[in-house]
């Protein structure tokens, strides 16, 4: 899908002008002034009784609580969990199967009200939410409805009364730590394969973006057996690190940052069990030059969109195109082409649909990025557009909005090397295919890359020899599910989206069965 | 040792050593790990001592002192630190909420880098200059 195909470019056609805010009048959504933990199918209690505020990004104010857990919390959600793993692990692939549907039924039936609910906890643009973190969601629940059903075990005939069965089972509860930039379709990646591979799941959400997942529980809670899902909210290292080294968790999955992937490990190594971690990237987009061969085509229209795309998710995207490598003969026109389009940026209220880029997720994450752009000045790159905090006025002053910013550098600046995680593009030049391939290659991550060409040969050479997990080709961030997605290098293990994360949530039981009368004969 | 007296890669704020020590206060000697990667990465994380294990993959930058009887020390990959070896980092708090494991976040605070290029005197000092010698 593409916002473009789901006309939500214009939002004419979604409803209101601009979206009321969650506790207004007239709103589509409506949070509740205060979240406990989402337990055995039962809002609950922190056990020490703390509750944390929580901010919209929107305006820079609180708009609820959420229940601040400790290791207590996380004791009795894993207790939960094992409770309930013992009938769901019994369960068909046919009844998880109609479940993942019919909750994907059910976040399509309320997508406004959820996709205003996201963007009002996050900051992001209410036409992304509308036309892709919530839509994606709904689909990834039925993707992976759709691979268990048709997935097979097998068997191997090793002789003529000797067969190895292999059996795909369950690993147990499961433990998932998720960010904050996709709250809940990065909780979807990740719960869809662990509940359609039959594990119960202990979910920690961000403490930046708490109460929308539990948003979405109330609306599709009723569908699944109590405790097969649980959602423990509060700070890393009161719950988060208690979720990660907890004895009785079978596997971590985990979204984030590098220091926090090695000690998620560390854990892991403790318990010796499986994780799986997506720690984003530094991901370079590669224009060549036939791309400008003809500046008046559509082709030229969407490479340029491909070029603004790192403002998408407010820049707050792990595969963010944020390292645009343009080929010296076309670099003038196409920077100039792109600036241009940069400029067209409308930034402004999150909840009207007009709105393409809004509030960065949190304050931390604004002063980030300005003190970024400093390093990126100070560096000796040179700004083109942008750099600063935008006030967007009344209300949103206090919200954490960042203009769109285009750096020129060079690819051993600082910021053409570290994850800013905003809405800032550092371009460079480069000679030659060799030299494209150098520079897209010399980053510690290998996440996400974009390959812009109109020859397939360049095109397909390209991808190939760059060192990521994703290689967008004339296009960049689409999420479908069904497609695999996952890191190189430092950017993490596994693939998502996919039957393989089915498989990263299985074990693998063998039978190895002797259909033989007589003995072996050793003994 | 005593030209890292004049001479650090890492530095602290008032405001950070002021956390760092009610910190130490709730959980005991701490230190830095500074991160890289998606979401928070980039940002400082702060962990007890004994949490997160260095080892042979991790460059000690240097250490800072926030007032307490042993300096903190700040830790980065060394794989990472190949791009940040010309940066000077300073350690700074800012309201927020940082995710990770670090240990401010409860406080509603969040340490933050802020950095600059190392001056050429500290350049020089630290080996940059030409291209590293061969170990």
């Amino acid at each position: 899908m593409t916002i473009v195909e789901d006309d939500v470019q214009t939002g004419e056609a979604q409803g209101p002008a601009v979206y009321a805010a969650p506790g207004q009048q007239g709103s589509v959504a409506t949070y509740r002034s205060r979240y406990g933990h989402y337990i055995g199918g039962e809002v609950v209690d922190p056990v020490k009784g703390q509750y944390f505020e929580n901010i919209t990004p929107v305006t820079g104010k609180p708009f609820c609580e959420v229940g601040r857990g400790t290791s207590e919390d996380i004791d009795r959600a894993v207790e939960t969990a094992w409770k309930a793993f013992e009938s769901w692990k019994h369960t068909s692939p046919t009844e998880r199967a109609n479940i993942l549907n019919r909750i994907a039924d059910r976040i399509e039936a309320n997508l406004e009200q959820i996709a205003v609910a996201e963007t009002w906890e996050n900051g992001k643009p209410v036409r992304e939410t509308l036309a892709a973190d919530i839509p994606l969601a709904a689909d990834h629940f039925r993707y992976f409805a759709g691979v268990l059903r048709a997935q097979e075990g097998s068997l191997s005939q090793l002789d003529g009364d000797t067969v190895a069965y292999h059996f795909h089972e369950p690993l147990g509860v499961v433990g998932q730590i998720i960010p904050w930039n996709f709250p809940i379709l990065m909780a979807t990646w990740k719960l869809a394969p662990a509940l359609a591979a039959g594990n119960c799941v202990v979910l920690k959400p961000a403490e930046q973006t708490p109460a929308s997942i539990l948003l979405l529980m109330e609306l599709i809670g009723d569908l699944i057996p109590a405790g097969v899902v649980n959602v423990v909210n509060g700070f890393g290292i009161e719950a988060g690190a208690p979720l990660a080294q907890h004895p009785r968790i079978r596997k971590v999955a985990f979204t984030g940052e590098t220091t926090t992937g090695r000690l998620i490990m560390q854990y892991a190594s403790q318990n010796l069990i499986p994780v799986t971690l997506e720690l984003g990237g530094k991901s370079p987009n590669v224009f060549f030059e036939d791309v400008a061969r003809d500046t008046g085509d559509s082709y030229y229209d969407k490479a340029l969109e491909g070029f603004t795309l790192f403002a998408l998710n407010n820049g707050e995207v792990c595969t963010c195109p944020s390292r645009a490598l343009i080929q010296g003969s076309i670099y003038d026109q196409l920077l100039g082409d792109g600036l241009e389009r940069v400029g067209k940026i409308t930034q402004g209220n999150p909840l009207d649909p007009t709105t393409m880029i809004g509030a960065q997720a949190s304050n931390d994450q604004l002063e980030k990025i300005l003190s970024y752009i400093d390093i990126g000045k100070e560096g000796g790159a040179k700004l083109l557009t942008g750099g600063e905090r935008v006030d967007l006025g009344g209300e949103l002053s206090g919200g954490y909005y960042v203009a769109p910013t285009v750096f020129e550098g060079t690819n051993d600046m600082r910021i053409f090397q570290e994850e800013i995680f905003g809405p800032v593009l550092s371009v460079t030049r480069f000679t030659d295919f060799d030299d494209a391939i150098s520079i897209a290659n010399d980053t510690l991550y290998g996440l996400g890359a974009g390959v812009w060409s109109r020859s397939g040969d360049i095109a397909y050479r390209a991808g190939r020899a760059i060192e990521a997990g994703r290689v967008w080709t004339n296009t960049y961030h689409q999420y479908p599910a069904h497609a695999a997605f996952g890191g190189y290098k430092q950017s993490g293990i596994g693939r998502e989206n996919h039957l393989k994360m089915l498989e990263h949530y299985q074990q693998t039981k063998n039978l190895l069965v002797s259909y033989a009368e007589g003995p072996m004969g050793f003994f | 040792m005593t030209a890292s007296v004049t001479h650090s890669r890492v530095a602290i704020t008032d405001d950070a050593a002021a956390m760092v020590r009610q910190l130490t206060a709730q959980h005991g000697p701490l230190m830095f790990h500074q991160s890289g990667g998606c979401c928070d990465g980039s940002s400082p994380m702060c962990f007890p001592l004994g949490m997160f294990i260095t080892g042979p993959g991790d460059v000690l930058l240097g250490t800072v002192d926030a007032g307490l009887d042993d300096p903190i020390e700040v830790y980065m990959s060394a794989a990472q630190f190949e791009y940040w070896k010309f940066t000077h980092l300073t350690i700074d708090i800012v309201t927020g909420r940082g995710a990770g494991f670090s240990v401010e976040a409860p406080t509603g605070m969040r340490f933050l880098i802020r950095s600059r290029m190392l001056t050429d005197d500290e350049v020089e000092h630290f080996g940059l200059l030409t291209p590293p010698a061969v170990a």
